[in-house]
């Protein structure tokens, strides 16, 4: 294994890796447990409207998968609030204009090419040193929130009202839980895809909660399946020559099958 | 009469309508320190919507809520309020939480709270967890309880904050009578003993009337706040 680290792409792929691997379930618990796994595939359909636009307009479409995915965020709590009594439908409603503006600058761009493909299913050639440097960024933001702030959304997600009641500002941290989310979505769609991010946020901590720990313990538990996922995904999408984010995904449901299978037979006896 | 010499929590000509249909009207009331007030009424009357409203998760149409002689707008103290909601209908039994990740997540809320040490919070946790029998559970999942012992656990997280106004809705819904018996006797005991006001919607008021001395009934939108005993257990 280790000579594949002496290319700098796969060091970079791996610095990546990492980096998806420990944001996607310190956010995906949160998201989980407030029951809104929806949120993960909204906010990547509203990023590739922003990799489209910087493809079509010919800026960094980080920047346009940022812009467009923050836009996303702060438009689904808005709507929620407006559909109070259909909240999933604020979901439906940020995907669907994600993938129609996609579609459409896409079509204005005269169809896809190798990078946006690359956007889309993960890659581990086309992540840049400039990718790596927002990446970074992006990933300390999303750290440093969870550690300053996971008392309150974890108080949140078990008990909103009793949260609210206790003085926490309810309504400002699930604004910034979504926000947090758009940006973990852009940390990941280099290595995972577009279409994947959604599961490394949810599958992770689905096979951590199936352990029975406490809140602590699963999230610890649920960065370690994933950082699992990523090395060996990166690994065999190296050797096989494979989509790195259908291979780590695929992993991370092997182990989230792998833990159900251990707790079946426990049980029997 | 002490009692009303002390107002902890006071209702303004409260009315709150949900979707146009007025739910209630005009609605006045008080309760005093160390009181122990049940809120009545049948199914749909308002009960858990007076209750939110008390708690700032509703906003009145008209009229204000007074909470420790502080409008509820500007109070700030919320470390002094406690609530247990209606457990069965919230709890989502697969939440991966131990008994004390959840006993003590309002330490980490408000700021008065947030600035304890460590072993003070630890503390906190465990007299609360002493206070409701449950001090051997506390690295149990919370999922894992049974309901009675759910209850028990909601009630000593809204203890952990040594509140000094505790809500409870509805707290024995799902709960079995021997159960039920119990719980009951832990709210007079914290009521009794540790001073604790307590407001707390029933729908079956006969259980408790022996323990409480003030009953806020609710019907047709309307309240009649009525003093049932005083503080020496005479009838009025």
């Amino acid at each position: 294994m280790m000579e594949i680290l002496q290319y700098e792409f796969m060091q970079r792929a791996f610095i990546a890796g990492i980096m998806v691997a420990i944001t996607c379930p310190l956010i995906g618990i949160f998201i989980v447990l407030k029951r809104l796994s929806m949120i993960g595939d909204t906010l990547s359909h509203a990023s590739l409207a922003g990799i489209a636009a910087g493809m079509l307009w010919g800026f960094y479409p980080f920047w346009g998968a940022l812009i467009f995915t923050l836009i996303g965020a702060v438009a689904i709590e808005k709507l929620r609030k407006t559909f109070s009594k259909y909240a999933e439908i604020s979901n439906s409603i940020i995907l669907s204009a994600g993938i129609g503006i996609a579609v459409v600058m896409i079509g204005l761009a005269k169809g896809f090419n190798t990078d946006l493909m690359g956007y889309m299913f993960g890659s581990i050639a086309a992540v840049s040193s400039k990718d790596i440097y927002i990446m970074g960024i992006l990933s300390v933001i999303i750290i440093l929130s969870v550690i300053v702030l996971h008392k309150k959304l974890f108080y949140i997600a078990f008990d909103e009202e009793g949260a609210q009641v206790s003085g926490v500002s309810v309504n400002f941290l699930n604004m910034y839980l979504t926000i947090l989310t758009g940006l973990t979505v852009v940390v990941s769609m280099r290595i995972v895809g577009i279409f994947m991010v959604s599961s490394m946020l949810v599958v992770p901590v689905a096979a951590a909660i199936q352990t029975g720990q406490g809140f602590i313990k699963t999230t610890a538990i649920s960065v370690i399946f994933a950082l699992i996922s990523v090395i060996f995904g990166l690994v065999l999408s190296y050797y096989f020559d494979i989509a790195p984010g259908g291979t780590i995904v695929l992993l991370s449901v092997g182990i989230l099958v792998g833990v159900l299978f251990i707790k079946a037979l426990r049980k029997r006896k | 009469m002490k009692y009303m010499e002390n107002i902890v929590l006071r209702g303004e000509k409260i009315s709150f309508s949900y979707d146009g249909v007025k739910v209630l009207k005009d609605c006045s009331f008080s309760v005093g320190n160390r009181d122990f007030a049940a809120v009545v009424g049948s199914n749909g009357a308002g009960k858990s919507t007076l209750l939110k409203i008390c708690l700032g998760l509703l906003k009145p149409d008209q009229g204000n809520i007074w909470l420790f002689e502080n409008s509820i707008d500007k109070f700030e103290e919320w470390d002094k309020i406690g609530y247990v909601p209606q457990r069965i209908m919230n709890l989502n039994l697969g939440f991966p939480a131990t008994v004390e990740e959840v006993v003590s997540a309002p330490l980490h809320t408000s700021k008065k709270l947030k600035n304890l040490t460590k072993n003070e919070k630890k503390n906190l946790t465990d007299k609360s967890l002493e206070a409701v029998g449950m001090s051997q559970y506390r690295n149990r999942l919370i999922g894992r309880l049974s309901a009675g012992q759910q209850q028990r656990i909601f009630i000593a997280k809204a203890l952990v904050s040594s509140p000094q106004l505790l809500f409870l809705d509805e707290p024995t819904t799902g709960i079995d009578n021997k159960t039920e018996e119990d719980f009951y006797k832990l709210i007079y005991k914290l009521n009794k003993d540790d001073g604790i006001t307590i407001v707390m919607v029933t729908h079956d008021y006969t259980d408790i009337k022996s323990m409480v001395n003030r009953v806020i009934q609710i019907s047709d939108g309307g309240i009649s706040d009525k003093i049932h005993k005083d503080e020496d257990g005479d009838k009025k």
